[in-house]
């Protein structure tokens, strides 16, 4: 039997039943990311040591007859953005290079609780800046797919090592679709939850009031079952939501009764010219086959979307450059420049261990930030997007789910849009809108183009609302075949 | 329009050592980015509330108990220079 690419769920239940061992499922796992990885780059550090230990304390409880957790024996991986103790972590960037966090993300030790393994740190744009994984620090990450291609970004790594069955699951983080935008682009479930939905304590900061983590499964019920294990208040992240997390495992099984009574908004404003015709001929019959199960669709109109990009690179480019002020070469990571004064210390060590696109967003970050741009851009967005969300405020007083395309093209080329920032930003147009509103969002595989590229569909729910995105990707997902498909055997 | 000295002053104030190919480029990049953002100008906002955050948050307030830390080895340990238990920078005051 070929374990890796069983569904998480499974996995677990092969390991609570004795049929598989803990320690099978991590040596699988690592022969395949030692044949494959070389050349899809989806890893950054592989913790082949630690995972074979843990695997080890896993099985020994299974003898036991202990209970071993929702996820007792299952390879996950994680994000290079989470702290992890004694396990290198970058954030894709060189100004972190070698460093060995003294702590564990509150994600992370959650998922250690509920018996999970962890593989490794998954590659991704330095410091989540980016939409295709082109902007780590260290090593390209390729699409399954179509290795000539992008995986989408930033979380790229965590969606192509599920793609590819090199981890049963993954966690990723979204501030303007770095979650679901991978996920679409290489073929699995992402979840970005609602703001606050899971703690952030020990998530490397780019956007405070965007940021967010969320799983990423190759079925509907995984990414379920991850979020169940990470959501929830920690009295360790000030914005983190004091409200119970429901078991979404079940709204997903509810799919199955159908979508009646479900009402289906359709924003006009995200279908436009310009849209690749198989996208949009993919999501317009996900759309349809919704109706099929059941549900009603309506046309909403959220009249500000042309101006959630510029909104978006404003606020997330203010609050990064202030975020990353902390890379100062004092308490750890790279340091240069230690012969001249301290200030000198500080722009060496930041101008050689920043890459390209993180020094272009901090400039513009300071530039908006800047005494006496303050109103005209920083409070201005902020005002902006506030009209965002009184969008969808408006919209979900008519309908209990929006559907979009998640992408406006399939995976592109590595090194297509390398040379163009503002096209690269413009391209985050679906995604961008979610978090600024807050609201959860997930991206649904919902098809494949011609050449055999994955295509995503986005379901948007109100706040605190994920059993609604779970309920409709799961009656979706279990009335077609496209996370079935795999890209390599 | 922004110009070199845009560039120099903003890179100054965010601490970046730029090269000067570097800071031409970013130049560019800047002016195309922030000419694409004017188009908020157009909207009017005109008693809009700001909005600072995506849920609605009461500032939580904690115990204030005594709980264990890091120890100053642990803090320490990934320090680029340390000498006993302090952060070793450029000398900032002269004697």
């Amino acid at each position: 039997m070929s374990l890796h690419y069983l569904p998480a769920a499974r996995q677990a239940e092969l390991v609570r039943r004795r049929e598989v061992s803990a320690r099978e499922l991590a040596e699988a796992h690592l022969g395949r990311i030692a044949a494959l990885d070389g050349d899809l780059g989806t890893y950054l550090h592989v913790d082949a040591d630690g995972a074979r230990a843990r695997a080890n304390e896993i099985d020994r409880a299974v003898a036991r007859r202990d209970d071993v957790g929702s996820l007792g024996g299952v390879p996950v991986a994680l994000k290079d953005i989470f702290v992890t103790r004694a396990v290198p972590t970058t954030a894709g960037s060189r100004i972190l290079d070698g460093w060995r966090p003294p702590y564990d993300a509150t994600v992370v030790a959650r998922l250690r609780q509920a018996g999970a393994v962890i593989l490794g740190k998954l590659n991704m744009d330095e410091f989540a800046m980016g939409s295709s994984n082109e902007n780590s620090a260290f090593r390209p990450c390729k699409n399954p797919w179509d290795r000539a291609r992008v995986p989408g970004g930033s979380s790229g790594g965590s969606a192509a090592s599920v793609a590819a069955g090199l981890a049963a699951a993954s966690l990723g983080t979204d501030t303007g679709g770095s979650v679901r935008q991978p996920a679409s682009l290489s073929g699995v479930v992402g979840v970005k939850p609602t703001y606050g939905r899971v703690s952030r304590y020990g998530v490397i900061a780019f956007a405070s009031s965007l940021d967010q983590v969320g799983p990423l499964g190759r079925t509907v019920e995984d990414a379920a079952l991850l979020l169940e294990v990470i959501a929830g208040h920690d009295p360790l992240d000030a914005t983190s939501i004091p409200a119970i997390v429901p078991r979404y495992r079940d709204d997903v099984a509810r799919g199955a009764d159908g979508l009646g009574g479900l009402v289906v908004g359709l924003p006009r404003e995200y279908f436009v010219p310009g849209m690749d015709a198989e996208v949009e001929r993919a999501v317009r019959a996900a759309v349809a086959g919704l109706e099929t199960l059941g549900a009603r669709v309506r046309e909403i109109a959220l009249p500000h979307t042309e101006y959630a990009v510029a909104c978006y690179y404003l606020v997330a480019t203010a609050e990064a450059s202030s975020n990353l002020a902390r890379y100062d070469g004092v308490r750890y990571g790279l340091r240069r420049g230690d012969a001249g004064a301290l200030a000198d210390m500080y722009a060496e060590t930041r101008g050689a261990g920043f890459g390209a696109e993180v020094k272009r967003r901090i400039m513009l970050g300071t530039y908006v930030l800047r005494s006496g741009y303050y109103d005209a851009y920083y409070r201005k967005a902020q005002q902006v997007r506030t009209l965002i969300k009184r969008d969808f405020e408006r919209a979900f007083a008519e309908v209990d789910v929006v559907a979009t395309p998640v992408s406006p093209t399939p995976a592109f080329r590595l090194g297509e849009k390398t040379g163009d920032p503002l096209a690269m930003y413009l391209a985050d147009i679906f995604t961008i809108s979610a978090p600024l509103a807050g609201l959860p969002a997930m991206s649904v595989p919902c098809g494949f183009t011609a050449a055999g590229l994955p295509i995503g569909l986005q379901l948007i729910g109100r706040t605190l609302d994920e059993p609604t995105l779970f309920r409709v990707a799961g009656a979706y997902e279990a009335a077609n075949e496209w996370t079935t498909r795999r890209p390599c055997p | 329009m922004i110009t070199r000295e845009d560039v120099e002053e903003l890179a100054g104030l965010a601490r970046l050592r730029l090269g000067a190919a570097e800071a031409e480029r970013l130049r560019g990049e800047l002016q195309s980015i922030l000419a694409y953002v004017e188009k908020l100008q157009a909207l009017d906002t005109t008693g809009v509330e700001p909005m600072t955050h995506a849920v609605p948050l009461d500032c939580p307030l904690r115990e204030d108990a005594a709980a264990p830390s890091l120890s100053a080895d642990e803090a320490l340990a990934a320090a680029p220079a340390r000498v006993d238990d302090f952060f070793v920078v450029p000398r900032i005051i002269e004697k």
